[in-house]
Order: structure tokens, then C-alpha cells, then sequence
């Protein structure tokens, strides 16, 4: 037993390489005084300096940062409802149809999400003269819908982890069904909202493929400019771009996971106290 | 209908009504919709027209020629092949380093645990575009990685073989080595899933009986984490095989695979409803995998 252990100790260890070695490299050399970017010149913190000083890197990061702001918004929202939808109502016409809808963007190759998407747009110019450019419009609504599954799937799975009685409960004391959702559903499956929104904020500032066939003439967004770059080589400022890039959505993610987790054990903590107090 | 009227009609179905119907319809708008249109112009005929397509006219309303040259033409029985391969191979790689890691991740303390798994899913969370990215940096001739393993290959075998640095980038190694490390994540979680529900008592009472450890891993442990193991394999073959971002970026353009032959085809090559029936094509290869993965998924979780 002993010795099986030790075989997977290194295996994970070699494994946390793998997966940190080439984050590393790519901030180390973010560093590098050098115009090649891969052989190493010296120390030097320029490229941050002219990547901060770079007007089309900063409207792109905005232009990402509202797209990524005002689809997991919606996203939230609506994916919410279809999880509350999927779990609560079991019997109406059409589930069937519905939970494929739900399923079938997860799967989806992207390449043809963006395509179809693409198609839908101009043939929908074509006839009936809307959307009359693409561009910031057409690329969130085809964020919205491809993330807002994602934010189905986990709400789904808290809703059917819940416990119902609550809900039965209000609902017998008098409270009318969207009452019920507003005091009860909601603040319950909040952490796996906030989870959902944060997935669905990430899924829509990463985005490339999708992007990138929805988008439109001036319409830039932080990944295509960085896409349109890095398929001509690797470059310094890209490195120094991607290493704000990690380090704040790292950053972003560990706050994030220590701020649930806490949450998560004061509820559990307060629900003891609750149920001793009542005993 | 009274203000009351409504207000009780709003209770008893418009609620309900409510909160099915607007995502109901937004999907079926913008996600279905298009995808019948897609579904539509795999059979339509290419014109030289804007939007480059017609359907009718002097060929016949229902045109299967796409189909005919996805069957016939070699460049896309050979993406299809890659596609299929490319995906396979690190399906299979993710599994032989996945399964190891996600074992370890069960046998470490609980605090190191909840650290561990933070760091395995945390690059799911960083840009995918820059995890590409920084294995092209990693791969080029110059780059200290590459230098590395050129010095231990001249090392290791004969001095006529010895090379200047190793062609990694433009490969289809590059593709199934960067594939393996974006999906690796999606391997590990649903293995470690699978694998954290096995009681450790088994273990114990299969080396009492008299089982070595490798036979207690292959007639205890490996047999129950089966649901996971596919899985985990259908989570990184399903996106590896319609991948478009990485055979673009580190992979051979002479090999493409289906995402970029898509791509290419509907972006540079305008033909739109040559570009629809690979889609659907490559669709129509997925529900098999995704049919396994849902039926699997289904049992590890009622294995609960």
C-alpha cells in the first residue's frame, strides 16, 4: 500500500506541473527585456508599461468587461428560471423539448454555435431589417444563450439538493407562488446564483470562437484582440497582457472560493443553532 | 379580466407560465431556430449570390451533394479521421494521467485535499485562449522547454540523430498535447467524483483475503470507478473532436480537423451549405459519445 502511495504522490506532483509550469514560464517571461519573446534578455517591466499605455488593449478590455457584465446579468436570470423550471415544475407540455434545449449548448462544438448564430443574424437583417449592424448587440445576446445553460446546470442541481418543505410551507402559511420565490427559492440557492453568474461572466470574457463570428466591423473585444495577435507568434506584450490576465481572475476566483466557503459554513452553522434552539 | 381576476390567473398559471416560457423562448429563438436554419441550408444549393445560398431552382429543392462530397472527397473523410483520432489519443492520455492524479487527490489529508483540487480547477478558470498560448511559448524552437528536451534527446540516442531543436509546433502532436492539458480538469473532477465514493473498507477486506495491492486496484478500485472513467473520457473527447482554437493555433494546416475545415469553408471558401453539413455531420458523430456519457452519468450518479 505504502509503496503504491509514493507512485501517486509523484505522479501528482508531475501532474501540478504540467499544469503550472506554463503559466509560470509566460510571467517569468513577461519580464524579459528581450524583443524575442522566448529567449530571455534581462529584467524589465516595459511591456507593462506599453501594454497599459495601449488605448486598443484598454477599449477592448472594456468592450469585454460590459459584454461579459450585461450577459451574465441576463444570463443569471434567465438560466435561473429554466433551473427553477426544470426542477420544481416536473409535468408541462414540452419539457421534453425544453431540457434538450438546455442540454444541447453544452455540448455543442462552438465552431457551430457561432455559425449558426452568424447565419441567424444575416438572414434576420435580410428579413426583417434587425440586427443592422452586428457587433456589441449580436455578440451578447449569442453569449447569453450559450451561457446561460451553464448557469441552468448548476442551479438545477441545488434546486434539486433543497429541501421543498420550506417552500410548502409558505406556501400553505398564505404566500403567493412568486412571494415564495422572492423569500424563499431565491435566497436559498443564492450561492449557486453567484456561482452561475461568475461561470457565466468567465465563459463570456474568455469567449473566442463565438466571438468572433458574431462580432461585427469595430467591435473588438478582449480575446479577439489577443486572437488576432498570438496566430501571428508568440510576443512579449501578450505575455505581460496574460499575466494580469491570470493573476487577477486567479485572484478573482481563490476571494471568490474563500468568501462562499465561509458563507457556506455560517449558514450551515446558523441552521444548527436554529434547529437547537427549537429542541 | 379585474385587477383580482388577473392577479389570481397570474397565481395559478401566469407564474408558472412566467418562468417557463421566457427562457423556453429565448432558446427556442436563439439557440434551436438558427440550428434549423443550419439544418435547412446543409441542403440548399451554393450560388453565387448574397447570402450565398438558394434553395431550388434548377437543382432540386432538396440538395445532397454536400453529403455526397463529405462522403466521397478524401480531404474530408481524412478531417474527420484526424478529428476523431486527435480527440481519441487525448481522451486516452487525460485517463492514463488523470486516473493516477485524481487516486492521489483521494489518498491526500482533507485540508490538502480542498487545496489541490482549487489548483486543479483554477485554470479552468483562466483564459483557455492564454493556456494555448503559453504552450506555444513552451513549444517554440527557441524557448528553454524546447531546448531542454532537445539536449536530453541528443543525449540519449546516436550523434547522427541529433538534432538542432524538436518541430513541435504545427503538429498534431502539438494539438494532443495542449488538448490533454486544457481538458485534463474535465478527466480529474469526474474521476475523483467516483473514486472519493469507494468505501476504503473494500480495500482493506480484499488485502485481508490475501490481495496484492495491483490486484485489489484491478478487481476493486478500477471496476466501480468505470462510470467515471467514461465519463471523464466522453467530457474531454466531445469537445477535442469540433475543437477549432487549438488546431489553429499549434496544429498542422495541411491535417486540419473539423472545426477549422468548418470554419475555413463558411469564412474563406463561402460555401455556406458545405459548411452546414460538416456541422451537422459532426453533430450527428456526437450523439453517440454524448448518449454514452448521459447514460453513465445517470449511473454514477444514482450510485450515490
Amino acid at each position: 500500500m505504502k509503496r503504491r502511495s509514493t507512485f501517486l504522490m509523484i505522479v501528482l506532483g508531475f501532474g501540478f506541473a504540467f499544469f503550472y509550469i506554463p503559466i509560470l514560464s509566460m510571467i517569468v517571461y513577461s519580464f524579459n527585456a528581450s524583443r524575442l519573446a522566448t529567449v530571455w534578455g534581462g529584467f524589465s517591466t516595459k511591456w507593462y508599461v506599453s501594454l497599459l499605455s495601449n488605448d486598443k488593449v484598454i477599449d477592448a478590455l472594456f468592450l469585454s468587461l460590459k459584454i461579459a457584465v450585461i450577459s451574465a446579468t441576463v444570463a443569471t436570470i434567465l438560466g435561473t428560471m429554466a433551473g427553477i423550471a426544470l426542477a420544481r415544475f416536473t409535468k408541462f407540455r414540452g419539457r421534453v423539448l425544453f431540457s434538450g434545449l438546455v442540454t444541447a449548448p453544452l455540448i455543442m462544438p462552438e465552431v457551430i454555435t457561432g455559425i449558426s448564430s452568424l447565419i441567424f443574424f444575416i438572414l434576420m437583417a435580410d428579413w426583417v431589417g434587425w440586427p443592422g449592424a452586428r457587433g456589441f448587440s449580436t455578440i451578447t445576446l449569442a453569449h447569453i444563450t450559450f451561457s446561460m445553460v451553464f448557469v441552468t446546470t448548476i442551479v438545477q442541481a441545488r434546486m434539486i439538493q433543497s429541501d421543498r418543505a420550506i417552500e410548502e410551507a409558505a406556501m400553505d402559511l398564505g404566500s403567493r407562488p412568486w412571494q415564495v420565490m422572492f423569500d424563499i427559492t431565491l435566497p436559498v440557492i443564492s450561492p449557486a446564483i453567484m456561482s452561475g453568474w461568475l461561470l457565466a461572466f468567465t465563459i463570456s470574457l474568455d469567449d473566442v470562437v463565438i466571438t468572433s463570428f458574431t462580432t461585427g466591423p469595430g467591435s473588438t473585444t478582449l480575446p479577439l484582440l489577443i486572437w488576432s495577435k498570438v496566430k501571428l507568434g508568440v510576443t512579449p506584450d501578450i505575455n505581460a497582457l496574460a499575466t494580469l490576465m491570470v493573476l487577477t481572475v486567479g485572484a478573482g476566483v481563490v476571494a471568490a472560493g474563500i468568501i462562499m466557503t465561509r458563507a457556506e459554513r455560517r449558514r450551515l452553522a446558523d441552521e444548527r443553532m436554529a434547529f437547537r434552539n427549537n429542541d | 379580466m379585474s385587477t383580482e381576476g388577473f392577479s389570481r390567473w397570474f397565481d395559478r398559471k401566469g407564474w408558472v407560465g412566467l418562468v417557463i416560457g421566457l427562457p423556453y423562448v429565448w432558446l427556442v429563438v436563439l439557440f434551436l431556430l438558427p440550428f434549423l436554419i443550419v439544418l435547412a441550408m446543409s441542403v440548399a444549393t451554393n450560388t453565387p449570390t448574397a447570402p450565398p445560398f438558394s434553395f431550388g431552382g434548377e437543382h432540386p429543392w432538396i440538395n445532397l451533394g454536400a453529403y455526397e462530397r463529405i462522403a466521397t472527397d478524401g480531404l474530408y473523410v481524412r478531417a474527420f479521421l484526424t478529428s476523431i483520432f486527435n480527440a481519441f489519443v487525448s481522451a486516452m492520455l487525460c485517463l492514463l494521467i488523470g486516473y493516477p492524479m485524481a487516486l492521489g487527490l483521494t489518498r491526500v489529508s482533507k485540508s490538502w485535499r480542498n487545496i489541490l483540487l482549487m489548483l486543479v480547477i483554477l485554470p479552468f478558470w483562466t483564459s483557455f485562449l492564454l493556456r494555448v498560448y503559453a504552450w506555444m511559448g513552451l513549444m517554440g524552437k527557441n524557448s528553454w522547454f524546447n531546448g531542454l528536451l532537445t539536449d536530453a534527446w541528443n543525449f540519449l540516442v546516436p550523434i547522427d540523430w541529433a538534432v538542432k531543436s524538436i518541430p513541435m509546433m504545427n503538429s498534431n502532436f502539438a494539438v494532443v498535447l495542449v488538448m490533454v492539458y486544457t481538458y485534463l480538469p474535465f478527466m480529474i473532477l469526474p474521476l475523483y467524483a467516483s473514486l472519493e465514493r469507494l468505501d476504503p473498507n473494500l480495500d482493506e477486506a480484499a488485502m485481508d483475503l490475501g490481495s496484492r495491492p495491483a490486484q485489489v486496484f484491478r478487481d476493486v478500485t478500477l471496476p466501480q470507478s468505470l462510470p467515471g472513467i467514461i465519463a471523464g473520457g466522453m467530457l474531454v473527447f466531445i469537445p477535442a473532436a469540433g475543437e477549432l482554437v487549438i488546431p489553429t493555433l499549434v496544429g498542422n494546416a495541411s491535417q486540419p480537423m473539423i472545426g477549422r475545415l468548418i470554419s475555413d469553408e463558411f469564412s474563406q471558401a463561402r460555401d455556406w451549405p458545405m459548411a452546414a453539413a460538416i456541422a451537422v455531420a459532426l453533430l450527428v458523430l456526437m450523439v453517440v459519445p454524448t448518449m454514452i456519457y448521459s447514460h453513465y452519468q445517470a449511473k454514477a450518479e444514482g450510485s450515490k
